[in-house]
């Protein structure tokens, strides 16, 4: 690329920031165009289940860049302006603010909660917005109904027995899950929601709901009826691919990416909406994570600038549930249960087995007993980084 | 050059002490310490990797 190259990221997100921001640190001097369709500036997702939920900070904490470090780094940020479609032979983003050509598109527009077929009027989380009206909402809370039993549906449960509310948290499935972890944590899990007041529901089918006094009655298929006055679902995310629709990029559950990022001649994706090879299975698959965001919009960045095939991002999750710290960084085979760190895969029935505060480094090992994936539980940070390092070792990762 | 912290921001990933273990290191709790607040040379370049890498955005690495 020259200094007369324009590059256009669509996303206001950490990845499209990130994406924008190493471009210009790695000496590109030409033209940076950050599309994003909300009012606000891009800003840092995990907090809005956390800091922003809890009130511990205000919105402008969860910032990325603030208008003077965008204008430092010579970032048009565009906000409220929403791309509807793309023309790759004709390098045209089509916006609701009129086309913007491009040399390099990167596309960052994430993913979005899947709405609840039988609870539409449900509160959902994704963005600021949707963030501060549930701290609104969980402040005068009695009972919160969280239907999804994923890592978010456990963090917004956390949070709602830390205002002191009870709390009924609702899963389809018999599991609880933990991003890219999967059901592997979910007995431990389900002991430190228990261990924290939190009423479980799992494996609970929602037949309907009728409007009750002051709240929502969830009407179960067992004829189980409860009572909740905030509901909040959050039962998946889907890539929101809908403005790519009419383009020819390959399009399945997000953005086909080759291993470095590239989904067509001048077109990479990174985020939640990219599904880059994986480099262990050879599919395309999405990782709805904030440091893999970071980390793809840095290689994708680094390879505009200088050429560089970096070596492929290793997932890496944090959550705080009930106090409880846990990192999640690798790869996790659903097949083959959690072991210890300490010990061999003999005692892979009681590496889920200890009490829920209890710290312990986990590992997900394959059918060679290498390390694919470990999990810090409380974990002492020396210790997790061992295992990550024995992770990070895998031949695999590097370019080839 | 000046390297700054937000301990607060911090979630105990540890990729700054994995990446830059010269620079920074991690509490007990796993929150960022910093060993050394003017790195040169290859702590430099290490803790600015550090710092585009922190999935917190926690590490400001910053001209003086």
């Amino acid at each position: 690329m020259t200094s007369r190259s324009r590059v256009v990221v669509v996303g206001a997100s950490i990845g499209g920031a990130t994406a924008a921001e190493t471009l210009r640190r790695e000496g590109f001097d030409g033209e940076i165009i950050l599309i994003g369709d909300e009012r606000h500036r891009p800003y840092q997702r995990p907090p809005l289940s956390k800091q922003i939920l809890l009130g511990e900070w205000e919105p402008d904490e969860a910032a990325i860049h603030t208008v003077a470090q965008s204008e430092e780094l010579g970032i048009d940020v565009r906000t409220s302006c929403t791309a509807t479609g793309l023309d790759v032979e004709a390098h045209t983003v089509r916006t609701s603010q009129g086309d913007v050509r491009y040399d390099e598109l990167i596309i960052a527009t994430g993913s979005e909660p899947r709405p609840h077929p039988l609870l539409p009027m449900a509160l959902t989380l994704r963005t600021m917005d949707d963030a501060l009206a549930l701290r609104d909402g969980l402040r005068s809370a009695r009972r919160v109904g969280v239907i999804g039993a994923g890592v978010l549906g456990s963090e917004i449960a956390s949070a709602a027995r830390k205002y002191g509310a009870d709390t009924l948290l609702v899963g389809r499935s018999a599991a609880l899950t933990f991003g890219g972890v999967g059901a592997l944590l979910s007995a431990r899990l389900i002991r430190l929601h228990e261990d924290h007041g939190v009423e479980l529901a799992l494996g609970a089918e929602i037949a309907g709901s009728e409007v009750a006094h002051g709240g929502t009655e969830l009407q179960f298929a067992d004829g189980r009826r409860e009572f909740v006055d905030l509901l909040v679902a959050m039962i998946g995310a889907t890539p929101r691919t809908g403005w790519l629709e009419s383009s020819t990029l390959a399009i399945t559950d997000g953005v086909v990416c080759d291993r470095v990022g590239r989904a067509a001649p001048g077109v990479s994706a990174v985020g939640d909406v990219a599904a880059w090879e994986n480099p262990f299975t050879g599919r395309p698959s999405r990782v709805e994570h904030q440091s893999n965001a970071i980390e793809q919009a840095v290689a994708v960045a680094l390879r505009l600038t200088h050429g560089e095939l970096g070596s492929a991002p290793v997932p890496l999750f944090w959550s705080e549930i009930h106090g409880a710290r846990i990192h999640a960084y690798g790869w996790f085979d659903q097949e083959r249960p959690l072991v210890t760190a300490d010990a061999g895969a003999a005692n892979a029935e009681s590496a889920d087995a200890g009490p829920a505060g209890k710290a312990a480094v986990l590992l997900s090992r394959d059918s060679a007993d290498r390390v694919r994936g470990a999990v810090g539980w409380n974990a002492a940070p020396r210790e997790f980084r061992t295992a990550r390092a024995a992770v990070l070792a895998a031949p695999e990762l590097t370019p080839s | 050059m000046g390297v700054v912290v937000k301990r607060d921001a911090c979630v105990g990933a540890g990729q700054c002490a994995l990446v830059a273990p010269d620079v920074f290191d991690q509490d007990d709790d796993g929150i960022v310490m910093l060993l050394q607040t003017d790195p040169e040379g290859s702590d430099l370049e290490a803790a600015t990797k550090a710092a585009r890498l922190c999935p917190a955005r926690a590490i400001t690495v910053a001209a003086r």
